[in-house]
């Protein structure tokens, strides 16, 4: 059958050779092929030959391609194959020459053989296109890669090949597992090869080491460890003179015990998610627990703060595109300065004129953050903004094979409460923070002390747009940098900090964390929708019982 | 003191004579898109499309010896505001067409006030069908030439599991409810279709990716039929990425996300994801090629790109001009009768047909994500696919046909053999 496939494939591809003006080489590689051809059927192509082929290969001719390429133990067949599964390989539509590219300041690129990696002239970007793949080329590729990579010196590749090899076990990936074992000295990826081992033996005829493979599955927490098992007790099921019964009473214990493992799993999944949920409310609602919470000043357009902030990160990304990183970085105190101003300026300009009227302050509060919106969408338009992710916040921490926590939840975690702390020194600590606290508690007898209360107001609301606009930096990795992103938070904000009692930070961070818990417990079992609902019922059922909020603040300042 | 009032009176009939005369100089085009409000990041492109449109017929010399003039509203994302402004177009700016709405609950609000004042209506985006009406005329894609030949290359793909996610309104629950009853009749079971309904503006996908990653690993091929709308997609995208769900592992077929959302982000993680579509920027035609340029022209930015909406738009735009012609007249039901069985050349090569249903036939393409953000297609359906107003896989939709030229009616019902009121509920 095969043979027939491969004789069929050759005719077709003997037929379709197409006929290119200038001579490359894939011209001369091919035409080799043919008359090699003519002189014997059973010819095999060379990695040149089937390299060149890919050209005008559709998919499933593909895929024989990239399985004879990787056997060819051509010293360029894995560079060739990654390359393929990059989207770097182009061929020159010409003369069908295989090759890599290389962006050239002129705005053209530069073509480079694969086989002798030399440059073979400048070309237009429509003169050379992509040799696509699609999604199962894909994982052929990477299961090809993984046998390739296996004996790489690179640890991490070998453990990227190791889990691959673990996805697909089979029989023929035997004797691949056993040569790697032998030569691994790290630990972690041994355990790895010697699982996917356990699996391929479990399916093995011989009873000895089907049990030693269950016995070392027990409690191996990799996805690929239940479906073996499971297919095992299915196997014994469907044929009861399959399996002796002391190992599928073995199975059925390592099972139950992976299960209960992946149950706990799931819990600190599910609280880690409530925490991570919890820091980007913190963050959002931090800042207002300042403008609202300590000044009294319902600000409709902290979002738009946060807005502000996003936007600062994605210029300060254009404005430095080499280093998305320091960007980043960078973007925070960016961030903090231009929400802090516009923060000054609009409590200058409109709110200092409404302290103590709030309605008044809420409508033009309202009437800005649409003003705002507007603005920025007149200067940057109504798109979505591109801001990119450093490769350092990619990917996840694995705490074990079932459990795995990402890494950008897991910075902005630290980055929120980070945040909250350096608030709390500037409050308790600084000159600043002393004068903000008088006057906010008794405003006359602050002023008589000497403190200009008029600056101390503006500073105050500045400081706490700035923190929104840090809160956007963290924001612009999770969610769209869009016009709308401010009003996707400003209810959250203030369910926190009327939750966690106004005018208390410890309260704020109480209120996140346990508002983001509640949601994802309630997740799982209502959907997103109804979660939402839930806490939120339970909130104003909470504010009728304690309208001061969880932690209420208590002295002469509570009486107004 | 009389002459001198006789002589105002004489102006004003002259200015009022000079307004009228111009009046009927000018095929007035309404354009019905939001340009502020959260649908502005969709819809502002397809105003600017059919304001291209209609600069480059009045190049040609306009229409029956006139010149096309664009009256563009702005109903801010507000779906009352929708109904509001297409009187006001129809009734005081007497325009001739309306292009316009995106959601399906805009175009439900115009619905009434097309019928009501005859106006005439094209509707370029993908929907969930279950609909025609006589005044309107549907150029984007109805179930069948977007969701089930999507399904139906995942199939052929060995996919064998199914996550049906969506954000919670009329669009995806009508669209969910196709598919499962389809997925059912193809033999997959209950308990391996899982349906989820997020809020608008979603933002926090961690449990429910985890979900999905949970139930793809149970040894079967996985895929995700994705109808989560507009600004959810973004972390929904970034959310799959850092847990590591990869288009191999577990694809996500989309219906709302195109080359413009996709210009929003980072697509590096999100290579092999698939989305269905009629037409892809990447399509390789001349016709293509033409408007990509006549649109980089238009905008004076060449980074921006076109998508499946846009060409829907330039088909409507396209036929309506064309029976316009034909009819010699902008009467609404002049131009209506002459719409059947048009053809008009599409982007991706072939044609687009003009059906009585007032569906095109359209040729569906499926399409994998690239790292420049743009879809290099995968496979394409042999030939046009014809839009079906009613699904055939809804019980309550399936005997019902759409044909205004023959039998004069949206919604006949072919065993009861009467014809409904201008629409069904879907429910």
């Amino acid at each position: 059958m095969k043979l027939l496939k491969t004789l069929l494939l050759c005719m077709v591809a003997l037929n379709s050779v197409p006929s290119y003006a200038s001579n490359g080489e894939c011209e001369t590689y091919l035409q080799s092929e043919i008359e090699a051809h003519q002189f014997n059927q059973d010819y095999q192509s060379t990695f040149e030959q089937q390299v060149c082929r890919l050209v005008d290969a559709d998919y499933a001719e593909k895929e024989i391609l990239i399985n004879g390429i990787a056997k060819s133990e051509d010293e360029n067949a894995l560079f060739v194959i990654n390359a393929l599964l990059n989207a770097d390989l182009f061929y020159n539509k010409k003369n069908g020459d295989v090759v890599t590219r290389k962006e050239l300041e002129n705005g053209k690129y530069q073509a480079i053989s694969v086989f002798t990696q030399q440059e073979l002239g400048e070309f237009k970007k429509r003169d050379l296109r992509k040799i696509g793949i699609n999604n199962s080329l894909r994982r052929v590729i990477n299961g090809v890669v993984a046998e390739l990579q296996i004996s790489s010196s690179n640890p991490a590749d070998r453990e990227a090949a190791a889990l691959e090899l673990l996805k697909a076990a089979d029989n023929s990936a035997l004797p691949i597992l056993e040569k790697a074992l032998t030569k691994e000295s790290d630990e972690d990826i041994a355990t790895i090869l010697q699982t996917a081992r356990a699996l391929v033996l479990l399916q093995s005829d011989d009873a000895i080491a089907r049990m030693e493979s269950i016995q070392f599955l027990n409690g191996s927490l990799y996805v690929e460890t239940r479906n073996g098992l499971n297919a095992f007790l299915n196997r014994a099921k469907q044929d009861a003179g399959l399996y002796g019964k002391a190992e599928i009473l073995e199975a059925e214990k390592s099972l139950e015990a992976i299960n209960q493992l992946v149950k706990i799993n799931g819990v600190m999944e599910n609280v880690y998610f409530g925490i991570a949920l919890g820091a980007v409310l913190l963050l959002a609602a931090i800042g207002l627990a300042i403008t609202f919470g300590v000044m009294g000043v319902i600000n409709m357009a902290h979002g738009e703060m946060i807005m502000l902030g996003a936007y600062t990160t994605f210029v300060i990304q254009q404005l430095m595109p080499n280093s998305i990183g320091m960007s980043l970085v960078v973007s925070i105190p960016a961030a903090f300065l231009v929400s802090g101003l516009v923060g000054v300026l609009i409590e200058r300009t409109v709110i200092r004129h409404l302290y103590g009227r709030p309605l008044e302050t809420l409508l033009a509060t309202f009437g800005i953050s649409l003003v705002l919106q507007q603005a920025v969408r007149s200067i940057f338009g109504p798109l979505n903004q591109d801001v990119q992710t450093p490769d350092w916040m990619a990917g996840t921490f694995s705490v074990n094979a079932g459990l795995e926590l990402t890494f950008n939840r897991l910075y902005i975690i630290i980055f929120s409460l980070l945040v909250l702390a350096a608030l709390a020194v500037v409050l308790k600590k600084t000159l600043f923070g002393l004068q903000m606290r008088a006057v906010t508690m008794n405003r006359p007898m602050a002023s008589s002390m000497g403190i200009k209360t008029g600056w101390v107001d503006a500073l105050t609301f500045g400081l706490g747009s700035g923190i929104a606009g840090i809160a956007g930096v963290a924001l612009s990795q999770l969610t769209n940098v869009g016009p709308n992103l401010g009003q996707q938070y400003i209810i959250d904000s203030f369910m926190v900090v009327v939750f966690g009692g106004v005018g208390n930070l410890w309260g704020t961070l109480v209120g996140a964390m346990s508002l983001g818990v509640a949601n994802k417990i309630f997740e799982p079992m209502a959907g997103a929708v109804l979660a939402k609902i839930i806490v939120l019922v339970a909130i104003i059922l909470f504010i009728q019982k304690r309208p001061r909020g969880l932690f209420a603040l208590k002295g002469r300042s509570v009486e107004d | 003191m009389l002459r001198k009032l006789s002589k105002v009176a004489g102006v004003a009939a002259l200015t009022l004579g000079a307004a009228i005369a111009q009046a009927s100089d000018t095929i007035k085009v309404g354009v019905l898109h939001s340009l502020s409000g959260t649908m502005a990041i969709s819809e502002t492109t397809l105003k600017d499309t059919v304001l291209m449109m209609v600069e480059d017929q009045n190049k040609k010399g306009g229409l029956l010896g006139k010149k096309l003039e664009a009256v563009v509203v702005d109903p801010a994302s507000n779906w009352p505001l929708f109904a509001e402004k297409t009187r006001e177009l129809l009734a005081k700016e007497k325009v001739d067409v309306i292009f316009g709405c995106w959601t399906s609950v805009s175009r439900k609000s115009v619905l009434p006030v097309v019928e009501e004042l005859n106006g005439l209506l094209f509707y370029p985006v993908q929907y969930e069908g279950e609909e025609s009406s006589k005044n309107v005329f549907y150029t984007g894609a109805a179930p069948n030439q977007q969701a089930i030949p999507a399904v139906d290359y995942l199939m052929d793909q060995g996919v064998k599991r199914w996550v049906l996610a969506g954000t919670d309104y009329v669009y995806p629950r009508t669209t969910n409810k196709i598919l499962e009853s389809y997925l059912k009749s193809k033999g997959v079971s209950d308990k391996d279709i899982m349906i989820n309904y997020t809020p608008f503006g979603h933002s926090d996908w961690q449990t429910i990716v985890s979900d999905v990653k949970k139930f793809g690993s149970k040894g079967k091929k996985t895929a995700v039929v994705s109808t989560i709308n507009g600004d959810a997609n973004v972390p929904f995208y970034k959310e799959l990425a850092n847990q590591g769900v990869s288009a191999e592992d577990i694809p996500v077929v989309a219906f709302s996300v195109g080359e413009e959302e996709l210009s929003g982000f980072d697509t590096k993680p999100l290579v092999g994801h698939l989305a269905a579509w009629n037409y892809f920027m990447s399509a390789e035609s001349d016709a293509n090629d033409e408007f990509i340029e006549k649109w980089h022209a238009f905008t004076k930015n060449d980074e921006r790109v076109t998508n499946d909406p846009m060409e829907a738009t330039y088909i409507g735009f396209k036929m309506w001009a064309e029976a316009v012609k034909k009819a010699g007249t902008t009467s609404v039901d002049k131009v209506r009768s002459n719409m059947y069985g048009l053809e008009v050349a599409n982007l991706t090569g072939g044609t687009a047909v003009m059906n009585t249903n007032h569906h095109l036939s359209k040729p569906v393409l499926i399409g994998e994500i690239q790292e420049d953000g743009q879809f290099d297609i995968v496979w394409k359906t042999d030939g046009e696919v014809k839009g079906d107003a009613w699904t055939d896989f809804l019980p309550e939709s399936k005997n019902l046909v759409s044909d205004w030229k023959g039998l004069g009616c949206g919604n006949y019902n072919t065993v009861t053999k009467v014809c409904a009121g201008s629409e069904v509920a879907a429910e």
